[in-house]
């Protein structure tokens, strides 16, 4: 599918209608869902009536931002006022939200097509969106494969051409991830950059929404529409947005690039080890400064992360009762109706995170487990802080693999839980970062570079990235589902 | 050999309030909807304090200011570095099943509050209470239950988020306090106080202030705390004092018998005039703490204390203190008069404005009040201003109108305010004291009454009463008594 900046220009040349634009994206759809399960409902209808008023809009003569008229898919963790929101999860099944979220007013405001929800686990709990209580994406690569998660479904949905750009949420990998099992572009903002206002909570000091798109710029156009100050939430940053775009200079000479040793080594697949050497090898050409870096916590990140977010989320979702909204199982008393509905209502990795989280918070053993993974959380942000004294930006792997099979690692959550070990001590330490495609294993799946820059340097982040993508060949590599 | 009696074991309590107090903010803690009381079920709430998926909490700074007064009319030292934390329990009524509270680093702490108490000789004196902590929190909402009174028994129950959200400051006294008298001064204190700062209604039917109370008993002389109880529902100071002096007697009455106190929690019954166990808690509970992640941590500039701490009011002990030893009013006085600080407003404008202290008390505590309660109104919706009154009370004290004529104007300044001065002078009220004026009335009187005159002076002296009453009624009350007495009574002698 074509590129924002492309699709614009055709929409204001009046080449192609946004009706036109959007009734393709919803036959891609139509034609490729039965296969690769993205979406968890298609908005069609509200689809064609955004697109009818930005026709409108352009027939009138009206100028249109660079959004307008462009299809895009929405992760289903995000409210979207009137249409279901389910979080891929049966307590949510049938929730309409009373409300709108930051994110998707602005989208909305801006013109965007919103053409569908997309899947993902369970409450954006996995690495494989397989954790949907609905259905299990493919990865358009190779529809054995899983997309990555847990934003599995925008992910396979932009690398498919079902929309141009999809929005995910970001907790410990989750748009960094699937980018790279789909060759994609993910990118996860510094936290507080973009609004969580409407974002169904998941792990809240951590979680972050990002943009998923086919290439650096339209991530970047993307990201500049979701970012900026709400009022509405709590720790949202009151910084001036720049205009990302700026930052997309094919030119990165005496850009110091850090690698961070710890992502290298065992447990790390020989050829995605190769890959990623290659293309830090290509910063290298195209006139960057590699260093090594060390950061000796980073290895502390996993087990750290896998204390604070389920602590949270044992706290965000016990509103998950059955009492307001949602799934209720009936029952004869209050303590019943509670235990029926939740252990019907949530599938297994749900559960199981809120037991740990419950656990870990519980008196007795929250000094050694909470505020412990509280500390050390603070000792990986000093690591990160001290490597950006010397380097502009930091690479490594997004993921020890390429995309796994599905199944493959359902029953043992340790090893699923391994496929984030690159990505979590980024959002412990509340970090920018992105995942784009770097190369290909001999199974022609997509490999990712993940790039990390200081807090607030989202533009050198794609700076960087862009002049990578512009000197490589991967970004026009599509899948034939 | 002698024997003495076994000694009767002394037995002393050991209480401590825990207070939730409403603050009078127009909206919620977390969200802009309104905190009217009375509002029809439901008709108050957003998605953010109804706990909707997504929605985050985003805090009223009014809420930090009214805790931070709070704390600092309470001598508490305010933090620089506070948190808000999740509290995490299970209930219909807490839409979140988590309530979004203060654990371990609260607003305020180590503060003190002092009460007037009367000694075992009568007199009056003053104790020292400490105040352990005062933190910010939400409140949670109404069950109505169906079926049953309590959740147990109910066929169905009705959940009301009204009152989700609507902001509660607690307040946390130190173990200080040793009966029921010392427990309901601290309360009715503590109301004031919040009163003044015009952070809290303080209405306890209305549930604006709830007081729980936790008592235990021990021997006298002891050190270690007995086994605590706590108990609820009190709705009124009167039944705060009644509940504990029921249960200071219903545990001494345990121990002597030698029987062990329960630790649990204890209902005030107004019916039976009793507490009724409600629930024994087993351990305590484990509520699993954290600090709220969607709230960044407070930290106050020191300006804004130093702000806050200068629009803080005068406070009623201040006031009383003042009021007894400047203005020479008594104890009761004092305290009647502070209760209400626009009550106390009203009078010290009123002796500011020149009336005398004593007699501006006496005319506020006595026909002022017996209107405004007669037409249920506050004292600042009075139309007769306190230079009215201070005029007043000038006028009798330099005898321009004796007291009877001040209490004939009374009712029309209290309705329709102006100055009394110019009233008294607009009616011809103005009191007759010319000696030479006087005279001839009186002698106008006594020849109108020759019989009287007659009996008089024969030794019915009683008749003095009539003629004055004669001269009153000619000079319609305006004759000075004390200048007319004497001359009239020089008249009748002949």
């Amino acid at each position: 599918m074509a590129s924002i900046r492309e699709l614009h220009q055709q929409l204001v040349s009046k080449e192609r209608s946004c009706t036109e634009v959007t009734e393709a994206a919803l036959a891609q759809i139509q034609q490729l869902e039965p296969k690769l399960h993205s979406f968890l409902a298609v908005t069609a209808e509200q689809a064609l009536e955004q697109a009818r008023q930005v026709d409108a809009q352009i027939a009138a003569g009206q100028p249109i931002g660079p959004l307008a008229g462009i299809p895009i898919g929405i992760k289903d963790n995000l409210c979207t006022q009137g249409i279901p929101t389910t979080c891929a999860s049966r307590i949510l099944q049938n929730f309409i939200p009373s409300y709108e979220s930051t994110v998707t007013q602005k989208l909305q405001n801006a013109g965007a097509v919103m053409v569908g929800k997309t899947n993902l686990d369970e409450f954006a709990m996995g690495s494989s969106t397989e954790n949907s209580a609905y259905q299990v994406t493919a990865n358009p690569w190779d529809i054995e494969r899983v997309p990555g998660g847990s934003s599995g479904g925008s992910a396979a949905a932009v690398a498919a051409g079902e929309c141009v750009v999809a929005l995910g949420s970001d907790t410990g990998g989750s748009i960094r991830l699937p980018a790279s099992f789909c060759g994609v572009v993910g990118l996860k903002p510094t936290y507080g950059l973009v609004s969580r206002y409407g974002l169904v909570a998941f792990a809240s000091s951590l979680d972050q929404i990002g943009p998923l798109a086919q290439s650096v710029e339209d991530a970047a156009i993307l990201l500049g529409a979701i970012a900026g100050y709400d009022p509405q939430d709590s720790t949202s940053l009151n910084v001036a947005i720049p205009d990302y775009t700026q930052s997309l200079i094919p030119d990165i000479k005496g850009k110091r690039i850090g690698v961070i040793q710890e992502t290298f080594g065992e447990g790390l697949d020989p050829v995605v080890e190769k890959t990623v050497q290659e293309a830090i090898q290509q910063l290298k050409d195209l006139g960057a400064e590699i260093k090594e870096v060390s950061c000796p916590r980073f290895r502390y990140g996993l087990p750290t992360y896998y204390i604070i977010a389920p602590s949270e989320a044992s706290a965000n979702l016990a509103r998950y009762d059955g009492v307001k909204y949602g799934f209720r199982a009936e029952a004869d008393n209050l303590l019943a109706m509670y235990k029926q509905t939740r252990s019907q209502g949530f599938g297994a990795e749900v559960k199981r995170r809120i037991m740990i989280g419950t656990y870990t918070l519980s008196a007795g053993y929250y000094d050694a487990y909470y505020l412990k993974a509280q500390k050390v959380r603070t000792l990986i942000k000093q690591d990160f802080e001290q490597a950006f004294e010397q380097v502009d930006v930091l690479v490594s792997p997004t993921a020890p693999t390429t995309a796994f099979k599905a199944g493959e690692k359902t029953t043992d959550p340790l090893t699923m839980y391994l496929s984030d070990l690159m990505t979590v001590p980024v959002n412990l330490a509340g970090l920018p970062s992105l995942s784009l495609p770097c190369g290909f294993d001999p199974q022609g799946l997509p490999i990712g570079l993940q790039m990390i820059s200081n807090v607030l340097c989202e533009g050198i982040l794609l700076q960087v990235a862009y002049a990578y993508e512009q000197a490589t060949p991967w970004h026009k590599h599509s899948p034939q589902v | 050999m002698t024997s003495a009696a076994p000694v009767k074991t002394q037995y002393e309590a050991v209480i401590g309030l825990e207070t939730h107090c409403q603050l009078k903010t127009t909206t919620k803690i977390f969200c802009s909807c309104a905190t009217d009381f009375g509002a029809p079920p439901n008709h108050q709430v957003c998605p953010i304090c109804m706990g909707m998926p997504g929605v985050l909490p985003v805090l009223n700074q009014k809420v930090l200011e009214y805790a931070v007064k709070a704390g600092l009319a309470l001598n508490c030292q305010i933090a620089s570095y506070s948190k808000f934390d999740r509290k995490q329990y299970f209930y219909p009524d807490l839409p979140k099943n988590y309530q979004i509270s203060q654990y371990d680093l609260p607003i305020a702490e180590h503060g003190w509050l002092e009460i007037e108490l009367v000694d075992a000789a009568g007199d009056p004196c003053h104790k020292k209470v400490g105040i352990t902590r005062l933190h910010m929190e939400e409140d949670a909402g109404k069950l109505v239950h169906g079926g049953s009174d309590r959740l147990s028994g109910s066929t169905y129950s009705l959940a009301d988020f009204n009152r989700t959200g609507v902001p509660l400051c607690e307040i946390v006294s130190e173990p200080d306090l040793r009966s029921g008298a010392e427990a309901a001064e601290y309360a009715q204190e503590l109301r004031r106080i919040l009163r003044y700062l015009g952070v809290c209604d303080g209405n306890m039917q209305e549930g604006s202030l709830r007081c729980d109370v936790n008592i235990s008993m021990r021997p006298v002389g002891q050190t270690k705390f007995g086994t605590k109880v706590e108990i609820k529902n009190m709705n009124s100071f009167n039944a705060i004092q009644r509940a504990i002096d029921y249960e200071i007697e219903r545990q001494t009455e345990a121990l002597e018998c030698g029987e062990l106190i329960i630790q649990e929690t204890r209902l005030w019954e107004e019916g039976t005039q009793q507490t009724i166990s409600m629930r024994v808690k087993e351990g305590s509970s484990d509520y699993r703490y954290f600090p709220e992640p969607d709230l960044c941590a407070i930290e106050l500039p020191a300006e804004q204390l130093v702000q806050w701490q200068s629009e803080l009011p005068e406070l009623p002990a201040h006031k009383r203190h003042y009021y007894e030893t400047e203005l020479g009013l008594s104890a009761y006085d004092a305290r009647l008069l502070t209760d209400d600080r626009v009550v106390a407003e009203y009078f010290e404008s009123t002796v500011v404005a020149g009336g005398n202290p004593k007699q501006a008390a006496n005319w506020i505590m006595g026909d002022i009040t017996g209107y405004l309660n007669n037409h249920k109104l506050s004292i600042t919706e009075l139309a007769l201003q306190p230079q009215g009154l201070a005029e007043l009370i000038v006028l009798i004290e330099n005898s321009t109108i004796s007291s009877k004529i001040a209490k004939d104007l009374l009712p029309e300044l209290l309705s329709r305010g102006g100055s009394a001065k110019e009233m008294v002078e607009r009616q011809g009220l103005t009191q007759i004291a010319d000696p030479g004026t006087l005279t001839t009335m009186i002698n106008e009187v006594l020849l109108a009454h020759p019989q009287e005159l007659e009996q008089y002076r024969n030794g019915k002296t009683k008749l003095q009463g009539f003629f004055v009453g004669q001269i009153m009624k000619k000079t319609g009350g305006r004759a000075e008594p004390k200048i007319t007495n004497q001359l009239l009574v020089q008249k009748l002698k002949g």
